[in-house]
């Protein structure tokens, strides 16, 4: 009995495995894992350092998780290709292990730009895994200068969960705003604010010109002193191991609502995927947890001879720094592509709900979080919003805005 | 307008030590007199609207609330009360006529407490109920006379129409209007449940309640509201409301505001429009009248339906009964000055009518001694509050009994006695949306069902415990009668002998 | 399984369930001693206008989002009731986010809690079904439609 493969072991591929234990209880699963860990919370890792939480805890599954779902973990093992015809993942030992199917979930690496005298740095670190964590607490001590390149989430993150335990942190990006991703100019000003408030300094549109071993000269001519270097620049989906067998790779692996590649008995999920986002019309890589879980485990229920489709693939994030909390979902389209954005705003908060085609497309909200779901479900579901209160879902996310029927079925039966 | 005469009559007294500003009570309220301060943290209370329905009471989740009686009062004085007084502040204010609902609220006898059940003890022993069938069951209509049979000696068994309750008790005319849609439902439902009836009163049948059409007796009233062939065929028997003992002497009105939307429809007359009863049936004003329309509604239903004369107690009541009990009526209901409305002038509901059991006890004399008490029913109404009423009003010649009072009380109702509002808090009087919600009949229509079990249960054992099995037995069977403190002439009247003798 | 369920047509809006609700996880053994003076915190909250009322808590769904959802594993679903394990939770919120019913919020740590049915606490049933004076809110088994 082929086992099925799950090159990776982080949340897809734990959610993989559930799903595939949701089919067949019997045939063995193997998982390869480069890290040395058995599946844990990776975005928890800035909680970890700021001492929120612990490696304990931090573990996503408990610790008789392999062991009950009957799986084979080989720790430290890297796959470095497939052979479809003899249906072999071959490790960099070299050894081969044979497969029924394998699900692809191996996530992304650090990608780490040309910087010049980059080797010159010694305390320079990556913030990906709970190694990289550990590594970077180590390191960190209270008068410690940190410069961090990338004010995305990760950069962000990471200078949160370090702020108490660094002297000074500095954080530089390419990018005119933080969170240039997922926040518009001025709701990423307010995450910025909170974050100065804080004491955490910003060198937007400035990115590093030369490194020294403490020092970084920036474009701008400026000079960044610094102990600790933390590269969160960006991530790169891991696509080699399909792109070497020819299948169909964007800036991810693409996939079609089963969770298939274009190869078959190779599935994939999570990070290192391009999936279809239902408010861009268009593939594009959602490397955010949710995502990973969902399409792991209609990955591992397909795999098992079930069916499981996932196709309402958004991004989203909820996410807070000091007490700030900011929420996104999907895409915002302005005026000129056809979009619409409706704003409510106070002193502290500030709501955009952006409506293309008369369907909600996306949200930023800031410093509101009452039942956002409700919002992200309109996305989701795609609602028409002539359907919907949406005067009133304007103001509040609240079931209310829905037909007396659409509560009836949320409420008054099982979901 | 000046100087308030009047002295808020409650006292809403919180308990700031329990109160944790939930602000339950100031949701509750209709009247408003609960309202949260942001400034000072705390619960205010306006107690000029207070009406005393203790709805706040109830619902407060830390018991800090009480009503109570406001000890402020005017000086002293027997003749001149604080209630007359106030009444007076109240007519020279607003120049009209004082309005209340519910019932009767003074210190009149009554005869009910003053009556005492027999039981056996040694020869005749007393029944078991809980080890031997007890019958409850009644049925409400014209009897026959002998007992006729064929030319081949045959019973002949064709009987009038009749009402078949499985316990001697009915729920009284309320209109649909004077209360909402959900203590009516409530209503039909329970009498659908328990077997035995409810009244629509002079609203109408609301078309979702025709379900309900084999335990609802349908009534035409001096307004002739909601009145046509379908309703009269709807219902088990059809009552002629010739008076309400509450008021007797005047007719009815539901102000415009209160005919809205499903009440318009269903009593047939456009949205806010003053309904008006008359005092009067226009078309009635003699025993021959009376026995037209008796037999006009007969004809519109072929004979099949029951027909009920209703009037007040009042003090030719027992001449009047007879006069109905030869219209061709089926069951003569008769109402008491006790029994409650949604509206009355005060002054007439304080002092017009007399008391039920006077009233009964004369009726059935009468139409004994006429020998025609098989020509009708009776049922008696206006104050019947528990079981054992209902037993001295079989013993005192009544068939059965029509309850209201007790009803809305199982239903919510404290008896604040502000019906006329239109605001109330228990959402039984009342046709405000938010307010009407208040009663979910699957929570109405099982405390009604609990009430009435609960008196079926005390019927048994007190009829059992006279030794009688069967509540027919009872019907104006006066020895199981007696009364305490109760004057020669009281007892003459009401056919019993004086505890003792 | 038995799930509290919503009739709003009976609901009254008198949030008395969030009280009740607060007071049955609050540890305490009295109302005043648990909520006197205290911002409530509630896992079943009360939306709609004075028209439409209706309570909304954890719909303890078949397929759940938020457990999927939770980047800290501490939602799990447990014989068909979803669980928060306080201890994991960094307060994230994602659950929030993808909840569809909005019937999820932080306890006043920026913690989630949520609806577990009192199956752990006191009440040993749901203390919002108990309080509820209008039946507006019920604990029964219904079927899938």
């Amino acid at each position: 009995m082929k086992p099925y493969v799950i090159i990776g072991n982080g949340v897809a591929a734990a959610a993989c495995i559930e799903g595939i234990r949701s089919i067949d209880v019997k045939t063995p699963i193997t998982v390869i894992s480069e890290e040395n860990h058995p599946v844990y919370c990776r975005p928890l890792i800035s909680y970890y350092l700021e001492g929120k939480t612990d490696p304990e805890r931090m573990s996503y599954r408990a610790p008789d998780f392999y062991e009950k779902m009957k799986c084979t973990v080989l720790y430290g093992e890297r796959a470095v290709s497939i052979n479809k015809r003899s249906k072999t993942v071959v490790l960099e030992s070299g050894e081969g292990i044979q497969y029924s199917s394998v699900c692809l979930a191996c996530g992304s690496s650090p990608f780490v730009p040309r910087f010049e005298g980059l080797e010159n740095v010694k305390e320079q670190y990556s913030f990906m895994t709970s190694d990289d964590a550990e590594a970077l607490g180590q390191a960190l001590h209270k008068d410690a200068k940190v410069l961090i390149v990338g004010a995305g989430l990760i950069g962000l993150k990471c200078a949160e969960g370090i702020h108490g335990r660094a002297g000074h942190i500095t954080v530089c990006d390419l990018a005119e705003r933080v969170l240039s991703s997922i926040l518009d100019t001025e709701c990423a000003g307010m995450m910025q604010t909170a974050m100065e408030d804080a004491g955490i300094e910003f060198m937007l549109g400035d990115s590093v010109a030369r490194f020294e071993e403490n020092k970084a000269h920036m474009n701008s001519g400026k000079t960044v002193d610094f102990d600790i270097l933390v590269l969160a620049v960006g991530v790169r989906a891991n696509t080699y191991l399909l792109k070497d067998l020819g299948g169909e790779v964007g800036r991810g692996i693409v996939v079609n609502e089963k969770m298939e590649t274009s190869v078959p008995n190779i599935y994939v999920a999570g990070d290192c995927t391009e999936g279809e986002d239902i408010t861009l019309g268009g593939r594009r890589v959602l490397a955010i947890f949710p995502n990973a879980y969902l399409q792991g485990h209609a990955a591992g229920v397909n795999m098992a001879g079930g069916e499981e489709i996932c196709n309402k693939g958004i991004p989203m994030n909820s996410i807070g720094f000091f007490g700030m909390h900011a929420m996104t979902a999907g895409s915002y389209y302005g005026e000129e592509d056809g979009g619409e954005c409706f704003e409510e705003r106070t002193k502290n908060t500030l709501k955009r709900l952006f409506v293309r085609d008369g369907k909600l497309t996306g949200f930023i909200l800031i410093g509101i979080t009452e039942r956002a779901g409700i919002y992200t479900s309109l996305i989701r579901e795609q609602t028409p919003l002539d359907q919907v209160d949406f005067e009133m879902l304007k103001k509040i996310a609240s079931s209310a805005a829905f037909s007396q029927e659409s509560r009836r079925q949320k409420f008054s039966r099982p979901v | 307008m000046g100087v308030e005469y009047i002295y808020p009559e409650f006292e809403v007294i919180r308990n700031e030590n329990r109160c944790i500003t939930c602000r339950v009570c100031e949701r509750q309220c209709a009247n408003e007199v609960h309202s949260y301060s942001p400034e000072l943290g705390i619960m205010l209370a306006d107690e000029t609207k207070c009406v005393d329905c203790q709805r706040c009471v109830s619902l407060c989740p830390t018991h800090a609330l009480k009503i109570a009686k406001s000890p402020c009062t005017y000086r002293e004085n027997t003749n001149w009360q604080n209630d007359t007084i106030k009444e007076i502040y109240k007519q020279a204010n607003s120049g009209g006529v004082l309005l209340s609902s519910m019932g009767n609220p003074k210190p009149f006898p009554v005869y009910w407490d003053k009556i005492l059940i027999n039981a056996s003890q040694v020869t005749n022993p007393p029944i078991d109920p809980l080890r031997e069938p007890m019958e409850t069951r009644v049925f409400l209509g014209k009897k026959p006379e002998k007992i006729e049979r064929d030319k081949k000696g045959n019973l002949v068994c064709k009987l009038p129409p009749q009402i078949e309750l499985s316990m001697p008790v009915m729920f009284s005319a309320m209109s649909y209007g004077s209360i909402s849609y959900n203590a009516h439902w409530s209503l039909a439902r329970a009498a659908t449940e328990l077997g035995i009836a409810y009244n629509t009163g002079e609203g109408g049948l609301h078309e979702d309640f025709y379900a309900y059409g084999p335990n609802t007796i349908v009534q035409v009233a001096s307004g002739r509201f909601g009145v046509h062939e379908d309703y009269l065929m709807a219902g088990a028997a059809i009552e002629i409301k010739m008076g309400q003992g509450a008021k007797p002497g005047i007719g009815g009105h539901l102000p415009g505001e209160k005919i809205v939307g499903d009440v318009s429809r269903t009593r047939m007359i456009p949205e806010g429009t003053d309904a008006i009863s008359p005092a009067p049936h226009h078309d009635i004003y003699s025993i021959e009248d009376l026995r037209q329309l008796v037999y006009s509604l007969k004809e519109a239903t072929e004979y099949k339906k029951p027909v009920i004369v209703k009037i007040a107690a009042v003090h030719n009541v027992a001449l009047i009964a007879s006069g109905i009990a030869r219209s061709g009526a089926d069951i003569i209901a008769i109402d008491g000055f006790r029994g409650g409305t949604g509206a009355a002038p005060t002054r007439i509901r304080d002092n017009v009518g007399i008391p039920i059991e006077l009233a009964l006890a004369a009726v059935d004399q009468r139409l004994r001694d006429e020998g025609i008490r098989n020509n009708v029913s009776i049922v008696a109404g206006g104050s019947i509050r528990s079981a054992t009423d209902v037993i001295k009003a079989i013993a005192l010649g009544a068939d059965a009994c029509y309850i209201a009072t007790a009803a809305l009380l199982a239903l919510g109702c404290h008896l604040c006695r502000t019906c006329q509002s239109g605001k109330c808090n228990w959402g039984i009087a009342t046709q405000r949306p938010d307010l009407t919600k208040r009663l979910n009949p699957d929570i109405g229509s099982a405390r009604l069902v609990n009430l009435m079990t609960a008196w079926q249960h005390e019927i048994k054992e007190i009829i059992g415990g006279m030794g009688i099995n069967s509540i027919e037995a009872l019907k104006g069977n006066r020895l199981m009668l007696r009364g305490v403190g109760l004057t020669e002439k009281e007892l003459e009247i009401l056919g019993i002998s004086h505890a003792g003798e | 399984m038995k799930r509290v369920y919503v009739n709003e047509e009976w609901c009254l809006a008198c949030h008395l369930c969030e009280y009740n609700c607060a007071f049955a996880n609050s540890g305490h053994s009295d109302m005043v001693l648990a909520l006197k003076g205290k911002k409530l915190y509630p896992r079943i909250h009360v939306e709609g206008d004075e028209k439409i009322s209706y309570a909304v808590s954890c719909r303890h769904c078949l397929d759940p989002l938020c457990v999927k959802s939770c980047i800290a594993g501490a939602l799990s679903r447990k014989e068909g009731i979803i669980e928060v394990d306080q201890n994991k939770c960094v307060g994230c919120l994602t659950c929030v986010l993808v909840c569809p019913y909005g019937a999820l919020a932080p306890n006043e740590d920026g913690i989630m809690q949520k609806c577990e049915l009192c199956l752990k606490n006191s009440a040993g049933e749901p203390a919002c079904v108990a309080g509820c004076p209008n039946k507006a809110i019920v604990y029964e088994e219904r079927e899938v439609i």
